[in-house]
């Protein structure tokens, strides 16, 4: 089976600094994997490189695209990297202010991404529209409300919607059940399982929360200060954790 | 269908001065398909330590553990995830299921993942929560709320959804009562006759008699030096 995502050697500096270094590690489809690590280790700079966001400064990281296998996202051009963003990736924002258009209805934001990929029809956008605002638990009478007067989670919500809206296959998550209450958190968990699992998804996640990785990612990787500490099954990371950080992680975990 | 080879094990506690404790050493025993094989051994003796390494929980020091073409000792985590899916079931003592799922999808959640269609899932569900007695009102909530006794019924209805080859039970006749016990001796004796290999931990000594075919002293693979 070739793999969706194949990252090898990736590294990238804020000048004599390290964001992060040496990462390589192979993603296969239907994977979900869990990046963890405290502040400043480098997970979302390691996010924000995979996704195209940032050059990395070594490394390569190949996508298995449609049409012509693995290629190297690094050195693609700049409107393919862009045709990939709007298709077979999707990232979602740990701020849904950041991934969404907060001056345009909550309809209108998912319209736009399939619009995006050639969609012209506006009968058939507004039902595709009204079917996702459902799958993520909005009602129908809110698709045309801006964001700005939707709480937290349903930013959150249609963030995902938005996202998920043209079928990716990879997406990119950046803390996303951070802010939110614990109540909220877990309906999102319950959503983003159910879709990943229907739609066959592969994603990437980095958070804090040790709980939201053991729920939703098959895998793990632990950082560092910009290294890769230690990796594994989710559930062998967290029961048995070999490294020195990854204990000391496990074991700050407050019990409830 | 499981084969476990010299296996070892010790945990390296690096934030408490670097203690090292090895737990086990030279671990070997076979189980047949259609074998039920009991761990015994007092507290501490490493049982679950050696079911947890056997599902890919606990990371092994070295040795081997072959179940199903697979050796979870030295897998890729993706193989172990497929073999976790399609191959080896594990009953645990604890239910951990993201909150807000009903019931009846948590226990039909391992045939999904099988590719089996939801209609025969949640029939296969149905009736096994039906069989444990979990009353048919409670199959919409999710068990997160349930009594310790329920819950442990919800775990068993979903390790027996699926026909594993392979099983590992964790006292599964733990905080049951007379009648939910015989059900789960019963489910245990249903799989065995179907050909799965079971590795289990009992502490209720008869109903470990009446389903193990034999049993291994977990004592034996503890090391010396800690002994």
């Amino acid at each position: 089976m070739t793999p969706l995502l194949q990252v090898e050697g990736v590294a990238k500096f804020y000048g004599a600094r390290v964001g992060c270094t040496d990462v390589s590690f192979d993603l296969y489809p239907g994977e979900v994997m869990g990046i963890v690590g405290e502040s400043g280790s480098g997970k979302s700079t390691l996010l924000n490189c995979l996704a195209g966001h940032l050059t990395p400064d070594a490394g390569a990281v190949r996508f298995d695209t449609k049409t012509d296998g693995l290629r190297d996202t690094v050195t693609m051009r700049e409107p393919e990297r862009r045709m990939l963003g709007r298709t077979d990736w999707a990232f979602v924002h740990q701020h849904a202010r950041d991934g969404l258009r907060m001056n345009v209805s909550a309809g209108g934001n998912v319209g736009e991404r399939l619009m995006a990929v050639g969609a012209r029809h506006y009968g058939s956008i507004r039902d595709t529209a009204t079917d996702w605002l459902g799958r993520v638990e909005i009602n129908a009478d809110r698709i045309d409300d801006r964001p700005t007067a939707f709480s937290g989670g349903m930013q959150q919500r249609l963030q995902i919607a938005r996202n998920l809206v043209t079928g990716p296959r990879l997406v990119f998550m950046d803390e996303p059940t951070g802010g939110l209450d614990v109540s909220v958190q877990a309906r999102l968990l319950d959503l983003l399982r159910g879709l990943v699992r229907e739609m066959g998804l592969s994603a990437i996640i980095v958070t804090h929360d040790l709980a939201v990785v053991r729920l939703l990612a098959d895998r793990l990787m632990v950082m560092k200060d910009g290294h890769v500490v230690e990796t594994g099954l989710t559930d062998q990371v967290l029961d048995d954790p070999q490294h020195a950080y990854t204990q000391l992680l496990v074991s700050s975990v407050l019990q409830v | 269908m499981i084969q476990v080879e010299n296996l070892s094990k010790s945990f390296t506690l690096h934030n408490q001065g670097g203690t090292v404790i090895p737990v086990m050493e030279g671990a070997a025993f076979d189980v047949a398909a259609g074998e039920c094989v009991g761990l015994i051994g007092a507290s501490g003796a490493g049982k679950s330590t050696l079911m947890r390494m056997l599902y890919g929980n606990y990371l092994a020091a070295s040795g081997h553990i072959r179940i199903g073409g697979v050796d979870v000792a030295t897998a890729e985590p993706r193989e172990i995830l497929g073999l976790r899916r399609e191959t080896l079931g594990y009953v645990s003592q604890f239910l951990r299921v993201v909150p807000r799922v009903s019931t009846l999808d948590v226990v039909a959640e391992p045939l999904l993942r099988t590719g089996h269609a939801l209609d025969a899932a949640q029939a296969r569900a149905r009736d096994l929560l039906a069989r444990l007695n979990i009353p048919e009102r409670l199959w919409g909530l999710s068990p997160t709320t349930f009594s310790g006794g329920e819950q442990q019924r919800v775990n068993i209805a979903r390790g027996f959804a699926y026909d594993y080859p392979a099983l590992l039970l964790d006292e599964p006749t733990a905080s049951l009562d007379a009648t939910n016990r015989e059900v789960v001796l019963t489910l245990i004796e249903d799989a065995k006759a179907r050909g799965a290999a079971i590795v289990g931990i009992f502490h209720d000594e008869a109903a470990r008699d009446r389903v193990c075919d034999r049993v291994i002293d977990a004592a034996a693979f503890t090391p010396r030096s800690s002994a």
